[in-house]
């Protein structure tokens, strides 16, 4: 039987991953990108888990919310990172440190 | 309750919306820069109306449940009033300074007015916000909107990389906010703040105990409290000065205002939970923005952890978690904002012959001798950031350590204000550049009309005349902090 727990798990490793993705990754803004949206997943996952287990319509109406803001989250920083690309040729993670200190 | 009733207490956040979207309508026609600055005077009236529709309910001192519009969704208190009227007052000082600092480079356009209105709506709807979803949506709106003015200057390398470690790890504080508020949701069975406080009269579990540190987490990094204050200077340094300004100011009220929220009135049945948490990170503040602002250059940078420090201090009134350090969190923030726009208004002021803008500390050198006005009013600035007596800011600083006396935190206190000399160091190093070093001569730039305008007005609250308002300003705040302990 698979209870609320194994989804807690399942989300929890799920935002784990995504955090280590935006830390860990050295190559390529665009990974972060992906991180950041896996992350928001794995609370959707979270919220609809708990929303069944407790037979409670909010946690479903968050996740549309997450969903919506997170769609909007995507197409501002893939705006940002065109911009950055236009004024300096790469988008390598290692290379965004003009400011330091 | 009627649906004409929740319109009417939701009418500022209305008013921004509409506006804003007329607005933007209007900006798709603006030609020369003379539409951009047409429509930033408008924004300006806008945020001037809508402080005026809330400020009777800060007057009242309302609160109850005639104050929450669409079933409890949205609250317009006398706290949120408070708050807001911070709010709009640094969102206006942001959009008087735009102008003058885009023109030079011929990059000012209308969307900024715009972003300005979008974001002061989601930080009014983040501190009128009595439960997780109004909070998230009006974090989010708020943050969509900085991340895209961070990154203003398209053209300029430093601004767009500004933007995008805002955009990331402003995203990455959504993310664990989120997660905490999934596992607070899923182990009290609501998102109502009043709801999951009594949830957590009884106790508190491991999920709710993982969701109150997560939310606190990307609430911290919101404010820009250590440990989680590392995209601070370098986006403070990057964006345009302006933007900078609205930064410290307006985003930090509603951030530390939904912080008050969450801690005093959602886990408010659980003090002993967060206020170790909450106590680490106002100690942590203070020593390392004091610390690290001690080897910075930039003057810009500087303010940043001069921001990081003084949210330490703030904080000191949140752990006390008493109305008295509540109601001393809310009158310490009218003075920070006071004090931050005098601080970057005073940066955008500096220029060289050219009319560049001059952000290093060395170029200021002796700046006293050519600048004798603009010399003693960031003077002003930098010994009241220091909480050294005559001056204002020292009043904000005493009413949050009195407070957390009175609660009985007196280690805390002792080890904040033994902190707060450290800060003192790298203050007074401004002013002694200034005054006692040999003259760069590189600022000698003219400075807009405007500019002097609102550092004259910010020096003169912060000056000795602001101790007149002590009493009218400490009714307010305790009325509008008495709000959050109704419940």
């Amino acid at each position: 039987m698979i209870g609320v727990e194994h989804y807690v798990v399942v989300s929890s490793i799920l935002f784990v991953l995504g955090v280590l993705g935006i830390f860990l990754n050295r190559k390529n803004v665009i990974i972060i990108l992906m991180a950041i949206e896996l992350i928001l997943l794995s609370v959707n996952l979270n919220l609809v888990a708990f929303s069944s287990f407790l037979g409670d319509l909010t946690g479903q109406i968050f996740a549309m919310f997450v969903l919506t803001v997170a769609a909007g989250e995507a197409a501002i920083g893939l705006a940002i990172l065109v911009i950055y690309f236009r004024g300096r040729g790469t988008i390598a993670v290692d290379d965004v440190n003009r400011m330091k200190g | 309750m009627d649906w004409s009733q929740s319109l009417r207490l939701v009418a500022p956040e209305l008013l921004l919306s509409i506006a804003g979207l007329v607005l933007l309508l209007g900006s798709a026609w603006a030609k020369a820069e003379r539409d951009a600055r047409v429509i930033t005077w408008l924004a300006v009236a806008v945020l001037a109306g809508c402080a005026a529709l809330v400020a009777p309910a800060l007057w009242d001192g309302a609160h109850g449940p005639d104050r929450l519009a669409f079933s409890g969704l949205y609250s317009a208190d006398a706290f949120a009033s408070f708050a807001k009227l911070l709010i709009y007052a640094a969102a206006g000082a942001s959009l008087l300074v735009a102008p003058a600092f885009f023109d030079r480079v011929r990059a000012y356009r209308p969307e900024y007015p715009v972003l300005v209105l979008f974001a002061a709506m989601g930080m009014g709807i983040m501190v009128s916000a009595t439960n997780l979803l109004t909070l998230y949506i009006g974090l989010e709106l708020n943050s969509l909107a900085a991340y895209v003015l961070a990154a203003f200057l398209r053209t300029d390398d430093r601004s767009a990389e500004a933007g995008l470690k805002y955009f990331v790890l402003g995203s990455l504080a959504s993310g664990i906010l989120l997660f905490g508020i999934s596992l607070t949701y899923g182990f009290t069975g609501t998102i109502g703040f009043t709801g999951i406080a009594s949830a957590l009269q009884g106790g508190l579990s491991t999920g709710a105990m993982f969701g109150l540190v997560f939310v606190l987490a990307g609430l911290a990094f919101k404010i820009s409290a250590v440990p989680f204050h590392m995209w601070t200077p370098d986006v403070y340094e990057g964006a345009p000065t302006p933007v900078t300004t609205f930064f410290a100011s307006a985003p930090k009220v509603a951030a530390l205002g939904l912080t008050m929220i969450v801690a005093l009135q959602a886990f408010g049945t659980q003090v002993a939970a967060w206020q170790p948490i909450v106590i680490f990170a106002a100690l942590a503040s203070i020593v390392v923005g004091a610390l690290g602002a001690i080897g910075q250059t930039n003057l810009k940078r500087l303010l940043a952890y001069s921001s990081i420090n003084n949210v330490g201090f703030l904080l000191i009134g949140l752990a006390a978690a008493t109305p008295q350090g509540a109601a001393g969190m809310l009158v310490y923030l009218a003075i920070y904002v006071a004090m931050t726009i005098g601080g970057f208004v005073a940066v955008l002021m500096l220029k060289d012959a050219d009319g560049n803008p001059v952000e290093e500390l060395a170029d200021i050198a002796g700046l006293s001798r050519h600048r004798k006005v603009l010399a003693a009013c960031l003077a002003m600035v930098m010994f009241s950031l220091a909480g050294i007596p005559p001056l204002f800011g020292f009043w904000g600083k005493f009413v949050v350590f009195q407070a957390a006396v009175q609660a009985g935190l007196i280690p805390l206190a002792a080890i904040g204000i033994a902190a707060s000399v450290i800060g003192a160091f790298y203050y007074l190093k401004v002013v002694k550049v200034m005054y006692f070093d040999e003259p760069a001569n590189k600022a000698v730039g003219q400075s807009d009309w405007v500019h002097q305008a609102l550092l004259a007005l910010c020096a003169l609250f912060i000056s000795p005349a602001g101790y007149l308002l002590t009493k009218c300003l400490g009714a307010l705040a305790a009325s509008a902090a008495a709000v959050l302990f109704h419940a």
